[in-house]
């Protein structure tokens, strides 16, 4: 089946602000199996780690060693396996990490309502935004699948993330001190739907005040190629042409490229909102391969020097 | 209402969009040593004040704020943390 590559304008989007999101994408028979595979109870009765070392136990979500090619890393017809082949899920992959990207791992997240916690006599918390992993310092990027295989309520308390915040360097739970941030989002959505996390992207899961269980099953995939020129330039093109700046009496085109990498996120602030349109622009470089690309002429301006 | 002596920290965290206090709240956190409330990620949509100087009307004392720090050489185009984080405290009674 024709896998489309993501556009230029999603593209651009990502480079912004760090995630693409796919509505629903997945169809109900593939989230139905994977309910099913997981033995996903909304209501059970049992305990947190009770739940865990049943779904474990089912071996419904394999163990895989990291750096294994996800063509590779699951059982032909497994709802897993199915869903990584849906169209646009696997255009998106292959568009930001390559035709046959590695698996680093996976992880099926549980997020259990407020009774499991009575006999914990732990109080029910949100999980601290943070950034996966370490500090990456990296230009190459991986990127986080976040699939919910059911409809997420508010009351859920779908995954929480902060758009735009994918190359700020830092130390995991470190900025665990945030509790909120201008532009937050909250995933509220319908079954099947999936978001594609740069890795750096903040984020943390919610507090479940539902009375059903929270499942969330997330890969990270490490690409394995050169991530340059992987999308289609030519699907919803956007205009790269020089424009003035500041005194001008056009409104930013949405269509310009420009206007999306140097659009800022409520939370920015005053000054490094600049450090983050270069930021965008040398990773537009990066997944371009255009060496002299340049948006308002940010990183144009501080390259002008004459030996 | 308990002793002053009794009373309890309360502290919000507040981030700006400058190192100026009256300008804009980007980003806020509390802590609450009464045990009123219990905060945590993810639970408010919008800040609790407007702007630094917002929480200093509110009777907030600041306690501590960022430091305007050089850029380290080589590493001046990268972001990081919240830059301009500024401390506040009240003291109230424990809630009973």
């Amino acid at each position: 089946m024709n896998a489309p590559k993501l556009s230029t304008r999603q593209m651009a989007e990502f480079a912004a602000r760090g995630f693409l999101r796919f509505d629903a994408v997945v169809p109900e028979h593939i989230n139905k199996q994977f309910l099913e595979d997981i033995g996903a109870v909304s209501t059970s009765n049992d305990n947190l780690a009770g739940h865990y070392r049943s779904i474990m136990d089912s071996g419904s979500v394999p163990t895989v060693d990291p750096g294994t090619p996800l063509d590779e890393a699951y059982p032909k017809t497994s709802a897993i396996a199915n869903l990584i082949e849906v169209p646009q899920i696997k255009g998106a992959i292959q568009s930001l990490v390559g035709s046959n990207p590695a698996v680093d791992h996976h992880f099926l997240h549980v997020t259990f309502p407020p009774r499991f916690y009575t006999a914990t006599s732990k109080q029910p918390q949100a999980q601290p935004t943070h950034q996966d992993s370490t500090i990456d310092p990296r230009q190459a990027f991986d990127v986080q699948l976040f699939y919910f295989p059911h409809d997420i309520t508010p009351a859920m308390g779908g995954t929480r993330f902060i758009p735009g915040s994918q190359f700020r360097l830092v130390s995991e739970a470190a900025l665990a001190r945030y509790q909120n941030i201008r532009g937050q989002q909250h995933v509220v959505c319908r079954a099947g739907t999936v978001l594609l996390f740069h890795m750096g992207l903040w984020h943390g899961g919610g507090l479940n005040e539902s009375d059903a269980l929270r499942y969330l099953f997330k890969i990270r995939l490490c690409p394995r190629q050169k991530q340059e020129n992987l999308w289609d330039r030519h699907r919803d093109p956007l205009s790269e042409q020089s424009r003035p700046i500041f005194w001008t009496k056009n409104a930013a085109s949405p269509d310009h490229l420009a206007t999306i990498l140097t659009t800022p996120e409520p939370w920015f602030e005053a000054d490094t909102q600049r450090l983050e349109f270069i930021r965008r622009i040398h990773f537009w470089r990066y997944i371009s391969g255009d060496e002299t690309f340049d948006a308002d002429y940010w990183l144009t301006r501080i390259e002008n020097e004459y030996s | 209402m308990a002793d002053q002596h009794d009373w309890r920290q309360q502290v919000l965290v507040l981030y700006l969009e400058t190192s100026a206090l009256d300008s804009k709240v980007v980003g806020w956190s509390q802590y609450d040593g009464t045990k009123q409330h219990l905060h945590m990620a993810g639970d408010s949509s919008e800040p609790p004040y407007q702007s630094g100087l917002d929480a200093l009307y509110a009777g907030w004392r600041l306690f501590q704020s960022s430091p305007l720090l050089p850029h380290q050489s080589g590493n001046e185009f990268n972001t990081s943390y919240l830059k301009y984080e500024f401390f506040f405290e009240k003291w109230g009674a424990p809630s009973e």
